[in-house]
């Protein structure tokens, strides 16, 4: 007797595997014909400006139960990328409302983010538009730090470091890196630095052995080339101040400024036209006896430097 | 103790063993194990993304996000695992048949529990397993002076303690969602054991409640919750490891200490339920 076939509880697809396959690529192809359309059509949505939701560091830390870490993590990525967002920007009336609470969360969620606050004292320092120039903020920030890790002799000489340099306060300076050399396992040099400090402030010497120690003593790859670059623009600041000379030299000779490279060239009062550390030309500003550093230069702004004290003999 | 009952305790545990086994084969089966390819996954190219994006603290925030996802990880293997081990059962109805087989219902409880802590033991080998992969690979592409400057070697052996902790803490939240999960429904089950969690972070400020209340009964009763309710911010050790923060084998052995009873009374707790519930 012919036994009838049971039906099978399986169903196949109509398609196939392969129709089935091609289906899904046609498919996924109109949603991302659709949205280029969209993007082509309509202006990416964006809000006006970046928005701090919750702004009480001792809330956010309540509310990370057991994830305070990653989230300080997080601050600390949205505190790098505003700053390096907002630089690059080219709104001229740029801010950086949110870099100085994005650190603050950042190192309240994690009081011991060592990095946070020697970085985040550098971004809050840069004077404006390559930073929001506030000095006042980035000491602050290692105050903070120096209450959660009184050991860390970086952040009281980062403190000196920015009266010196920013604040030109070379006292306020001097009593930050002798302080430093107080607490145990600093280097030596900070006491003879706070010396130097009070002696040499405002000279370039004086800031060159600064950026110097900061170089040598950074624990950071970041941080290291930071130094080297503001030693880089020392060496420009020289160069510059011996091309001012080069420039006199020529107007003692000739009665004028000189107008051209070739014309300092000729008379041997420079050898070939000069590069900057970085490999870039100086700009030589005709008939003012002005150098200038280009701004295609890697080293481009070159900072202000501190007044220098008045001499004592004067 | 007798011979029988030596043997007789043997023979228990192996029943419970029978069923912890098929806990664990049932969480293959549900293909839970894949969690651990979108943990490798998000290590891997965390490994990657970060380098680019922090500044040089890409073995910090490593270490971070292993160890927050595999306490997140585990946790979500903890409740949602954790609160079907028997609610499942009595909803399916295949309780009935598996209380016809000679496993009592202690056992079964305990059988069931093992289980899904053999998972999450597997679950959390592996996750600490890709960590220090990754952060091997991390620390020999990088050069020795900057290693030199790190708070501590990418693989340091002491964040072994942070995963220990995690662990027992997530042994104590699969307690928990046992317990829930034998006096009522799944869903009733994960928002009391993810209730529980949220509020064993918070435990610490029960203790102190007379700071902030004036009344000394609500801060009696506030203390009262502080030594009745999970409390689980001690077993978080992840900040202390990465910023090289001595944690004391002291510390380490009472909070077990503390972990160990506590899921030993839920364990009692939830076979005194399930003992005495009628599944007629």
């Amino acid at each position: 007797m012919p036994t009838e076939k049971a039906p099978s509880a399986r169903v196949s697809p109509p398609l196939g595997g392969l129709g089935l396959a091609l289906a899904i690529a046609v498919l996924l192809g109109g949603a991302l014909a659709a949205q280029t359309a969209r993007d082509n059509r309509y202006a990416a949505w964006e809000t006006e400006s970046e928005l701090l939701y919750v702004q009480s560091g001792a809330a956010l830390t309540r509310l990370g139960l057991a994830f305070d870490d990653l989230l300080a993590d997080l601050y600390w990525i949205r505190a790098v990328q505003h700053y390096g967002s907002t630089k690059i920007a080219d709104e001229a009336d740029r801010t950086y409302d949110l870099l100085y609470p994005f650190l603050d969360l950042a190192t309240t969620l994690d009081p011991r983010f060592k990095i946070a606050y020697r970085f985040g004292a550098i971004f809050l320092t840069e004077a404006y538009p390559d930073g929001p120039g506030r000095p006042e903020q980035a000491i602050a920030l290692l105050e903070k730090g120096v209450e959660a890790m009184p050991e860390r002799w970086q952040y009281l000489m980062d403190i000196g470091f920015i009266h010196y340099w920013w604040v030109h306060d070379y006292e306020a300076a001097a009593e930050w890196f002798r302080t430093a050399s107080e607490v145990d396992g600093a280097p030596w040099w900070l006491e003879p630095l706070a010396a130097t400090t009070l002696a040499q402030g405002g000279q370039r010497g004086g800031s060159r052995l600064l950026w110097q120690q900061l170089f040598e003593t950074s624990d950071n790859e970041w941080l290291q080339a930071e130094a080297g670059r503001r030693l880089l623009q020392l060496d420009a600041l020289d160069a510059l101040d011996q091309l001012g000379l080069a420039a006199q030299a020529y107007r003692d000779r000739t009665g004028d400024w000189p107008r051209t490279w070739a014309q300092l060239i000729d008379i041997g009062l420079v050898p070939f036209e000069p590069l900057d550390p970085t490999g870039t030309g100086y700009i030589l500003v005709p008939g003012t006896g002005e150098f200038e550093l280009s701004s295609d230069s890697l080293l481009f702004p070159l900072p202000s430097e501190p007044e220098a004290l008045p001499d004592p003999a004067s | 103790m007798t011979e029988s009952a030596s043997g007789g305790f043997v023979a228990s545990l192996r029943v419970v063993g029978h069923v912890a086994v098929h806990v664990f084969k049932e969480s293959v089966r549900d293909r839970i194990l894949y969690n651990l390819v979108i943990f490798a996954v998000l290590l891997i190219a965390g490994s990657y993304l970060m380098g680019q994006i922090t500044a040089g603290q890409d073995v910090k925030i490593i270490k971070d996000l292993g160890l927050a996802a595999t306490s997140l990880f585990g946790l979500f293997i903890a409740v949602f695992l954790g609160i079907g081990l028997v609610s499942k059962e009595v909803q399916r109805r295949s309780i009935y048949s598996l209380l016809a087989k000679p496993v009592t219902r202690p056992q079964f409880v305990l059988g069931k529990y093992a289980g899904l802590v053999l998972t999450l033991a597997v679950n959390v080998a592996v996750m600490i397993a890709a960590h220090y992969s990754v952060l091997g690979v991390m620390s020999w592409l990088e050069s020795p002076e900057f290693r030199a400057g790190w708070e501590a070697p990418a693989t340091d052996p002491a964040m072994l303690k942070a995963f220990f902790l995690i662990f027992v803490q997530l042994m104590l939240i699969t307690a928990v969602a046992l317990f829930f999960s034998t006096v009522s429904s799944a869903a009733l089950a994960a928002a009391l054991t993810i209730g529980l969690y949220i509020v064993g972070h918070f435990n610490a400020d029960l203790r102190n409640f007379e700071t902030v209340v004036d009344s000394p009964a609500a801060a009696a009763l506030a203390r009262g919750f502080y030594y009745v309710l999970p409390n689980l911010a001690p077993f978080d050790v992840k900040t202390a490891v990465v910023h090289a923060q001595p944690v004391p084998w002291g510390y380490i052995a009472l909070t077990t200490a503390y972990g160990v009873a506590y899921v030993a009374a839920l364990l009692l707790a939830s076979i005194v339920v399930f003992s005495r519930r009628d599944f007629k």
